[in-house]
């Protein structure tokens, strides 16, 4: 597992009843899903939710003490559909993933699971990837919740609050027969906090009873009339039996006064920031204590009918605080007030923003401003509210809109992606630009500068299928970009085989790193790590001959340019009929030196002989052109300005975080740029051969560098 | 140290209900540790008994994009946790660490940091965007607008290179961060207890521990001698006393001096012509200094008599010899492989990369170039009149590249590649009589020239000429292509001449030339030039 210890984190899935936990919020969650009896996890990985898919890989003596069988598995489809071991038998299961991302990948195991309806708990705890710095597309869980039917809890940040949700959650599911929603935001799911540990449950009835005892039941598959029925069920007995427990155990929370002329109605993950929000208008205090009624909806799906009636009732208006586009949960509050004839005003939208970020700042006025609208009076002696604008209109801090520059993510130091991608380039520059469709992963920073490579991307694994429609003869080629990540996720019969299928003439580019490395590294199919619980090391190779692909080519050193180069242009130009797939092979080197650093230092130290190889400039070569690093963008590689008062240009310099990968010296080399660059090997604990030879050839440097000095006229000024 | 904001509500109790906890973002770039930081700072606060939260958005951010992290601490107050918000508020916010100097500008930016609140301690190192690095010629952001900036955004700055003094002490940025913190007495902790916090344990304790102090004691001082000299109006910095012009060490090199001299340029053009002499004697020897001078003191001339004339309109008096001073040099220094060879054997550069890598006695040092040199390069240090002839035998010529243009792997300090190394960079005795050097001298020639010719009717327009060798880098491909922007740009100068913005539009060609693919058009440029000339 990527060399990456995660056992201080194992260890706090093992505290007891009583004893407290400290850390974060997505580490909670998995130690609730541990007091709450689960029979199987299941997941993949991606921001939020890497960090539990992680530790319970390494958890495997707890988890096989418990008898919870943990699996990553290939795709959140495969998740979902792991679920459907909670159909028939009384089974806590529980899958993760990065949403809406993964929800979509999902969707057809999950409609089935929410229409037939389960017997034990199911839940999907969703990392909800939304807002500032989320690397996805903009949109709500909250839709797929609805028109699939399952609920959807979407608890305060807190700890506490968060684990207690999981064990209501699977009794929620569990009367209501209905699959459920953990929603967690991607600021909860990483926040540090605390809660009071509870003993780890072992589940009463195991996987090994199930399959011992196998079940089944034709009124719980989606054919029809079963599919009909199953609507039914939904309208007529799992949503009132949900609507019941949520009130009976009072899953949403009310705070503040009980009486208003205006009130507040959350989701519960805006609860923290509408606290700020209020205090800073006069209206709570830092520990909750509110002036304002709030009722605070820890299940966002199903709305409440008579829990929004009664918190409405005596108010002039409410307000409804709900992150995100479309405004769902205000269409579902007005129409049931408009159902009861209720007169209160529902604000929502109209006040707050649209879409984006419900920040304290954009609480703090879509709050003040719907009281001013309804209830000024309660402002009362209005307090200064924070506000930047003075500092951000003085005049030195607007100049520095100009000055300060983007940061756009990019490839790591030494990453075995950047050759390929440079040799892309060049290739671009003999042939021509070519459509380039790239995919989710790592190799997706080839869109950004300096690379500018790559037109479209459609979702993971689908690098191939998306240049699909660019598949026949003629003119220029096509290129298709995948991760190995995304090749097992899907791409394997979604691009490749898609593509044997139909012929098509296009080059389809698999970077093989060893690991799903964007999402921290995690051991899949082809791995060549060995995994004693997994079993890797099937090479991507075999996978595409086994679709039927004949033109294959692999480059197993990615760092070798030329050949990328050269293998790049024959995929380009060949004659050959059907895809033509070149599989770039190198480790991923964020693991790699995670995995060689200690070794190597402890070779050093045991007195071994080491090589340890970086890279330099010679500054005088340098022109200062920057051509390396168009073609490069390592963050090693960067500039500096010479006290010359000749040179107008910052020269290329390589700072000690280089690890010697080789990028540099190939690219100049392939690209014909310049003599600059320089490898410098220095080995430690010498051989005595080294030594001899060193001693040797450094007689003859030395003997003639004295020469060529005593001739030269030197220009050091005194 | 609560805050309190005394606010008189028209409700019920006040007081206490309007404490606010301390807030502390800290803004950095992946890898930087900001993780770690976040932690320490978290650890500090619950070790004290305080309720602490922080949050952050990893995401992609992780691999060198920019990322914030957010904490904010209180105390539980009769068993009542506070409510933490998930993000800073602009104009709320106690403390902004930044670990690199323009991402303290972008803190102020995001309105994070404001006079009546802040405490903003960067680190005033760079670490450059992308867009400041793949930029051709200069494009590394102004860091005195930062400078500027934190100047009015921030209630206290403290301001120093913490990545230097972490490297210094063997450790890495983040204790150097939480030293300045400590230091910065923004939080009401002891000292002791950010030592509990970084523990003795762990790998790197040590180190860390020493970085830590280190920043801390510099906070301290700083705070000291701000405090020493109260308001001290920002002095503007004394005009360098006129230094006594440099000298070189080596005899041999007085003759030549002693003619830089005798055209008693201003200061800053003397030390050009100075730095410009000892470049091309570097290059090629004591005569080819000479020639240098004399096509110097053939501008000099040219600038004395226009000088004389155009001084007082335009103040540009010798602004034509000091360019020249400039460029000539660099243009007569032109890189060709037996420069090239001759810079890689040169004594004082094994000894920078021992240095610069840190090899010690017991370690052998080896270094590998990569070179690439085609026919052209090679033919190119041939005999004028013999490599005219081998280029025109095509065959040949393309049979011999095939054999040539590859990549080459030298090993610097093998005794064998070092004599063929040494040998080619001892062919400067032939440069003078080489293909590459009669190419280039008419091509200096041709330049002077037109500078020289613009300048008698515009003398801005002459001095921008002069400055348009700055076009001319690289090896190889990149050299060619550098070439042909600059006769692009020449020619298109030569269509100025005679306008009263000529000075203007050539300079403007010379920066969008510079950026040419990158973000400039130079053709473009061209056309729309054309349409007026």
């Amino acid at each position: 597992m990527a060399e990456r210890s995660f056992a201080k984190e194992v260890e706090h899935l093992r505290l007891g009843d009583g004893e407290t936990f400290k850390g974060e919020a997505i580490l909670a969650i998995t130690k609730g899903l541990l007091q709450a009896g689960v029979s199987y996890v299941g997941g993949y990985q991606g921001s939020p939710i890497s960090h539990l898919m992680d530790v319970l890989a390494d958890a495997k003596d707890i988890l096989d003490e418990l008898g919870v069988n943990f699996q990553s598995s290939a795709n959140e489809a495969t998740a979902a559909a792991m679920l459907s071991a909670s159909v028939m038998y009384p089974l806590r299961g529980a899958v993760a993933w990065k949403s809406t991302v993964g929800t979509n990948v999902a969707s057809d195991a999950l409609a089935n699971l929410a229409s037939g309806g389960v017997t034990g708990g199911a839940m999907v705890i969703i990392g909800e990837d939304y807002g500032e710095g989320s690397s996805i597309m903009q949109e709500r869980t909250h839709a797929f919740a609805m028109k699939s039917q399952m609920w959807l809890l979407d608890p305060r940040p807190d700890h506490s609050c968060i684990v207690d949700l999981i064990e209501k959650g699977f009794q929620l599911s569990e009367v209501s027969n209905t699959p459920v929603m953990l929603e967690v935001r991607v600021r909860t799911c990483h926040m540090h906090g605390s809660f009071v540990a509870k003993d780890n449950v072992r589940p009463v009835f195991t996987l090994e009873d199930a399959r011992n005892s196998p079940k089944r039941d034709l009124d719980r598959i989606v054919l029809p009339p079963a599919a009909y029925l199953h609507e039914q069920e939904k309208i007529l007995h799992r949503l009132p039996a949900a609507i019941n427990f949520v009130r009976d155990n009072k899953l949403n929370e009310w705070f503040g006064p009980s009486k208003g002329k205006v009130g507040i109605v959350l989701q519960g993950g805006m609860y923290n920031n509408v606290i700020r929000a209020l205090q800073y208008l006069g209206l709570s205090d830092a520990y909750g204590n509110t002036q304002v009624p709030l009722y605070v909806m820890n299940v966002t799906y199903p709305v409440i009918d008579s829990e929004i009636a009664e918190f409405a009732d005596g108010k002039d208006s409410i307000l409804m605080v709900e992150e995100g586009q479309p405004e769902y949960l205000e269409q579902a509050v007005n129409t049931i007030l408009k159902r009861r004839n209720h007169t209160a005003r529902v604000q929502g939208k109209d006040v707050l923003p649209m879409g984006g970020d419900y920040t304290v700042q954009a609480l703090m006025s879509g709050i003040g401003a719907f009281i001013e609208q309804n209830h000024p009076h309660l402002l009362g002696n209005r307090p200064p509210l924070p506000d930047a604008r003075e500092a951000l209109a003085l005049p030195e801090v607007e100049k520095l809109k100009s000055v300060v520059p983007s940061r756009p993510p990019g490839l790591c130091t030494g990453c075995p992606e950047r050759p390929i991608f440079a040799a892309m380039k060049m290739v671009n520059e003999d042939l021509g630009e070519h459509h380039v469709s790239a995919d989710i992963g790592c190799h997706l920073f080839s869109i950004l500068p300096p690379f500018n490579i790559g037109s479209t991307t459609m979702g993971f694994g689908l690098g191939g299928a998306s240049a699909s429609a660019f598949g026949q003869k003629g003119g220029k080629r096509s290129i298709a970009v995948m991760g190995d990540g995304g090749f097992w996720h899907n791409g394997l019969t979604s691009g490749i085989g898609n593509a044997v299928f139909n012929k098509h003439d296009g080059v389809f580019l698999i970077v093989d790193n060893y690991y799903s490395s964007a999402t921290g590294g995690q051991d899949i199919l082809s791995s060549r790590a060995t995994n004693g619980n997994r079993k890797t090391n099937n090479p991507i190779i075999k996978a595409v001959e086994g679709v039927g692909a004949t033109w294959i080519r692999e480059v197993d050193r990615t760092y070798d340019v030329g050949k990328m180069k050269k293998v790049l242009t024959e995929a380009l130009t060949t004659k050959e009929a059907g895809p033509k797939i070149i599989i770039a092979s190198s480790e991923c080197m964020l693991n790699k030196q995670r995995r060689v650093k200690p070794l190597v230092a402890k070779a050093i130290k045991d007195g071994k002989r080491m090589v340890k190889e970086r890279f330099g400039v010679d500054e005088d070569v340098c022109t200062g052109d920057h051509a390396c690093i168009r073609l490069s963008g390592c963050p090693s590689l960067s500039v500096k300005q010479l006290d010359d008062p000749l040179r107008d240009d910052p020269v290329a310099a390589i700072d000690n975080t280089c690890v010697g990968c080789g990028n540099c010296g190939e690219v100049s080399e392939a690209a014909v740029l310049c003599p600059s660059f320089y490898r410098a090997d220095v080995i430690h604990n010498p051989t005595w051969w080294d030594k001899f030879k060193a001693r040797l050839s450094m007689t003859v440097v030395n003997s003639l560098q004295a020469r060529r000095s005593r001739s030269r006229v030197a220009v050091e000024f005194a | 140290m609560m805050r309190d904001e005394t606010v008189r509500l028209a409700l019920a109790p006040a007081g206490d209900a309007t404490e606010r906890p301390i807030s502390i973002a800290i803004v950095a770039m992946g890898g930087q540790g900001g993780g770690v930081l976040t932690g320490w700072v978290v650890k500090l606060a619950e070790d004290a008994g305080w309720v602490a939260q922080s949050t952050s958005v990893p995401g992609v951010a992780q691999r060198t994009g920019a990322t914030i992290y957010y904490v904010e601490m209180m105390r539980a107050q009769d068993g009542r946790k506070p409510i933490l918000a998930q993000m800073p508020t602009p104009g709320d916010v106690d403390v902004v660490l930044a670990s690199e100097f323009m991402e303290a500008g972008r803190s102020i930016l995001r309105g994070i940091v404001t006079p009546g609140r802040t405490t903003l301690i960067a680190s005033d190192h760079r670490s450059l965007a992308i867009s400041e690095k793949s930029a051709p010629g200069l494009g590394i952001a102004d860091s005195s607008a930062v400078t500027d900036a934190i100047g009015v955004a921030a209630r206290q700055e403290i301001i120093f290179d913490m990545n230097a003094l972490a490297i210094e002490n063997g450790s890495v940025i983040s204790s150097a961060m939480f030293g300045a913190l400590a230091g910065s007495g923004a939080l009401p902790f002891p000292l002791e207890a950010y030592h509990a916090v970084i523990g003795t344990g762990g790998k790197g304790a040590a180190a860390s521990l020493r970085a830590f102090g280190a920043a801390f004691e510099r906070t301290v001082a700083m705070a000291e001698t701000a405090n020493a000299e109260p308001v001290a109006p920002a002095a503007t910095p004394a005009p360098k006393p006129d230094a006594a012009i440099p000298r070189f060490r080596d005899h041999r090199m007085d003759t030549l001096a002693r003619r830089v001299d005798a055209l008693e340029l201003p200061r800053p053009a003397a030390e050009l012509a100075l730095r410009g002499l000892a470049k091309v004697v570097d290059f090629q020897d004591l005569d080819y200094g000479s020639e240098y001078l004399e096509r110097l003191e053939r501008i000099h001339q040219i600038d004395q008599m226009l000088g004389d004339a155009t001084a007082s309109e335009t103040g540009h008096a010798h602004e034509l010899t000091a360019q020249t001073a400039k460029y000539l040099a660099n243009a007569m220094a032109y890189d060709d492989i037996v420069r090239v060879a001759d810079l890689k054997t040169r004594a004082g550069r094994r000894q920078r990369i021992v240095d610069e890598v840190g090899a010690r006695e017991d370690q052998i040092l080896h270094t590998t170039e990569y070179m690439h040199p085609r026919l052209e390069e090679l033919a190119g240090i041939l005999p004028a009149g013999f490599a005219r002839w081998l280029q025109r035998q095509t065959g040949l010529y393309g049979w011999l590249d095939r054999r040539i243009d590859k990549g080459r792997r030298v090993r610097t300090y093998s005794a064998g590649w070092f004599v063929l190394l040494y040998i080619v960079g001892g062919l400067r005795s032939w440069r003078r009589a080489s293909l590459r050097h009669a190419t280039e001298m008419a091509h200096i020639e041709a330049w002077l020239a037109q500078a020289v010719q613009a300048a008698q009717y515009d003398y801005a327009l002459g001095v921008e000429i002069v400055k348009c060798r700055r076009l001319i880098k690289g090896y190889s491909d990149t050299h060619e292509r550098s070439q042909s922007k600059f006769a692009k740009v020449t020619a298109a100068i030569q269509q100025l001449f005679g306008r009263d913005d000529a000075a203007k539009w050539a300079s403007r060609l010379r920066e969008t030339a510079i950026r040419d693919g990158e973000g400039g058009d130079l053709d473009g440029l061209i056309k729309t030039i054309r349409s007026f000339a």
